[in-house]
């Protein structure tokens, strides 16, 4: 038997068509370079999600940004074929519609999580398998480490950098395809490779924000499609009393205290809770934010066994990116893909429409989309199949 | 990575440099002068530039009077579209539904657009009842060989129809020379568009031959170069290598049995092999060297991909700058189904495309096109 080469195929490297989701940024332009530095047959692929002309309002462009631009010179200098795939019409029905939706229902999407579990791990992975690709590698700071009973996902050697809470979704099929070259890597250590292997993005500034909203405007995007989530509503006090009014969900999101227009109270308000149905931003002290138990959606198991087990687990979670893991308890929810999750302390904004994601120590358990408090038939976001009903 | 021999079936998009464009060239490297100046270097300039003014009339059938060199089809096409309506005072300008994007740009009314029929081909007998309700007089466009399909439109008979009701026609032929013998006479049109890359000449070169007696409107204003048709210093280097691979154009039209018969057979072994392929516009009279194909259920980027990761250059129908694709216009006006048109490649073979090559596209083909490649589905 052939070993196995550093991506844990069993073939020689030239052997092994790798193709690399390159964003034309450094970090999947380092990938694709130290791929091919090892003799891989890398083969680029750059995703059109949306019209970058379009975006920025300028006039009509014939597609590309300037970031296709950067990973086609990229993939020239390191001499592999690249390839634009137009995954416009998906990423606009997957990903920013369902964006918007997220918005209308009251909820605080994330919809870098979404574009991983439909367009990069679905849509991609199927392309990369069509050319004959033996696996896709990403330039994501996450480790896919093979345990006793397959890969697991890892957190990346570089807490700063660390992106596992975006790909909690990613299923065990996906992550059998997936390779992630930079998760045991430090970030300077990736610029410095950029620089060692002539990739002209070295110096680039790493990608902020919302992609697709390029001016950091994303109300805009949202009023747009669903004009509803600039409709006018009442701005109430958890006590009941109507504190004022506001231009539309889509300004808030729980746990938000600035820009809410309402004084007068003692102690600072908080948006606790949007309520969809009535247009209501609900505010109050910091204290009417804090919760301890929660249902999440849409779980992804990745632990041992086929899921959370059924006297429940205990794991820290994480409830927004940014956020470090707190302990709690996971137990299974009432029909497949739900989840109960209570924390040993309670935690201020719980934010229906983030991700919570369970970890046992570094590896990633899963993790599940958190569910609006008062939704009975919740579902989530990225699994609703037409617009949401609002009324 | 050592990359697979390169297989070149993309002669519609552009044609290798001939050996006789680039000696042409080379020696025009080393004529300093401006074509517009009086001293000995700008004469032998200018004489290089005239030297291919004629070849290229020759080519059309044309005086060297009535050609004007551009920097290449799209300008040529602009020129014809936009200076003639002005110059001649057109009232309206119609153009065939397949037409290249060059043309249908410069088309400023939704109405301006002739239906084709299933094999792309434009209805004359509706083109004769449109003729009899519009303003006169009025410029049509159509092409002589669609970039696409390669399926030949009957221009001259369009021409004799336009006429008749007082209009001026322009024609684009630049898939044609090398692969379709015509001239600006036989067609009966008023101005054509010929672009030099497509018969072994340099990128960037083109022409637009015009009947003498018609006027153009220059599309931008400057030292009233070209009989102040097109201002703008002569592209002596390109123009003396468009030049050259005009006068190869006999020996190209001499190889069109040769290509015609590979086609034949490429043509016979996919519709043998892949079940559901379609062949476009097949019944159409056509040009020799082009096969649009479809196959069911692979999409042409992911066998344009596969295809050049074996080395072999096709093309999709349209594709961006940045590769993004959309479906073909052309397809779609032929009333070919989104899917099949999701599912079509283009492949076109040149002068120097031999069976061996012709072989080595198929083996590669036929697995992606049956869906067996890849693998690891």
């Amino acid at each position: 038997m052939t070993t196995l080469n550093t991506l844990g195929i069993a073939k020689p490297a030239n052997k092994t068509r790798v193709v690399v989701a390159m964003s034309g940024g450094v970090d999947s332009s380092v990938t694709a370079g130290i791929l091919a530095r090892e003799g891989y047959d890398v083969v680029g692929f750059t995703m059109q999600l949306y019209d970058h002309g379009a975006a920025v309002k300028s006039a009509k462009s014939c597609c590309a940004g300037q970031d296709i631009y950067d990973a086609k010179r990229v993939a020239d200098a390191l001499n592999i074929p690249h390839y634009v795939l137009d995954y416009e019409a998906t990423f606009q029905k997957d990903v920013i519609e369902k964006f918007a939706d997220s918005y209308v229902a009251g909820e605080t999407p994330i919809p870098c999580v979404l574009c991983n579990q439909t367009v990069k791990f679905r849509d991609l992975v199927k392309a990369a398998r069509d050319i004959g690709g033996d696996c896709l590698a990403t330039g994501h700071y996450v480790q896919r480490i093979i345990g006793a009973h397959g890969p697991e996902l890892h957190r990346a050697v570089d807490p700063a950098r660390d992106q596992s809470y975006f790909l909690f979704a990613t299923t065990r099929a996906q992550l059998d395809y997936l390779r992630f070259p930079l998760g045991g890597m430090m970030k300077p250590e990736a610029r410095s490779l950029a620089k060692q292997l002539n990739i002209a993005v070295a110096d680039k500034p790493d990608s902020q924000d919302i992609c697709f909203v390029p001016t950091g405007r994303y109300t805009d995007i949202v009023t747009k499609l669903r004009p509803e989530a600039a409709q006018p509503g009442e701005i109430v006090h958890v006590d009941g009393r109507v504190m004022g009014l506001h231009k539309g969900v889509v300004n808030y999101t729980v746990g938000q205290r600035r820009g809410l227009g309402v004084g007068g109270e003692a102690d600072p308000l908080y948006v606790v809770r949007i309520d969809p149905t009535t247009a209501r931003v609900i505010v109050g002290a910091k204290a009417d934010m804090l919760r301890d138990a929660f249902k999440l959606t849409g779980v992804n198991w990745l632990g041992a066994g086929e899921g959370i087990a059924p006297e429940g687990i205990r794991a820290n979670v994480k409830l927004r990116s940014t956020q470090p893991p707190i302990a709690a308890t996971i137990l299974p929810g009432d029909v497949p893909g739900a989840a109960n999750v209570v924390l040993d302390e309670p935690e201020a904004a719980v934010t229906p429409g983030q991700a919570c994601v369970f970890y046992d120590g570094e590896r990633v358990l899963g993790g599940g989309w958190i569910a609006r408090e008062d939704a009975k038939a919740f579902v989530p976001h990225n699994m609703r199949k037409e617009k949401a009903a609002v009324t | 990575m050592t990359r697979p021999q390169l297989i070149y079936l993309d002669h519609n998009a552009t044609t290798p440099l001939s050996p006789e464009a680039k000696a042409a060239m080379s020696a025009a490297f080393e004529v300093p002068g401006n074509p517009s100046s009086i001293h000995r270097a700008g004469r032998a300039a200018r004489a290089l530039v005239e030297d291919a003014r004629e070849a290229v009339a020759a080519l059309a059938g044309a005086k060297p009077a009535d050609v004007v060199f551009t920097a290449g089809g799209t300008e040529a096409n602009a020129l014809a579209l936009r200076g003639l309506v002005r110059a001649m005072g057109c009232r309206a300008a119609l153009c065939s539904m397949v037409e290249h994007p060059s043309v249908i740009a410069n088309m400023t009314d939704v109405e301006s657009f002739l239906a084709v029929d299933a094999n792309g081909v434009v209805d004359v007998a509706a083109l004769q009842q449109r003729l009899k309700n519009m303003p006169s007089p009025v410029l049509v466009s159509v092409m002589l060989a669609n970039n696409e399909t390669g399926a030949l439109q009957p221009v001259a008979e369009i021409a004799r129809l336009v006429h008749e009701a007082g209009g001026y026609v322009h024609c684009d032929a630049v898939q044609a020379p090398g692969r379709l013998s015509f001239s600006l006479a036989s067609l009966g049109v008023d101005a054509l568009t010929l672009s030099a890359h497509k018969f072994g000449g340099p990128k960037g070169v083109g022409a637009l031959v015009m009947r003498a007696g018609l006027k153009v409107t220059p599309l931008f204003e400057g030292g009233g170069q070209e009989k102040s048709r097109r201002s703008g210093t002569e592209n002596v280097i390109g123009i003396a290598g468009f030049g050259a691979a005009a006068k190869t154009v006999p020996q190209r039209l001499s190889a069109v049995a040769k290509i015609a018969s590979l086609r034949d057979g490429i043509e016979a072994r996919i519709v043998q092999s892949v079940p559901g392929a379609v062949i476009h516009a097949k019944s159409a009279a056509r040009l020799p060297n082009t096969i649009c194909v479809s196959v069911p259920g692979v999409a042409s980027q992911t066998q344009v991909i596969q295809l050049d990761l074996a080395g072999v250059c096709v093309s999709t129908g349209s594709a961006c700058s940045s590769g993004k694709i959309s479906l073909s216009h052309v397809l779609k006006a032929m009333g070919v189904a989104d899917e099949l048109t999701a599912t079509a490649i283009r492949v076109s073979l040149g002068v120097e495309t031999t069976e061996a090559d012709a072989n080595a596209f198929l083996e590669s083909y036929i697995p992606i096109a049956l869906g067996q490649a890849g693998g690891n589905a």
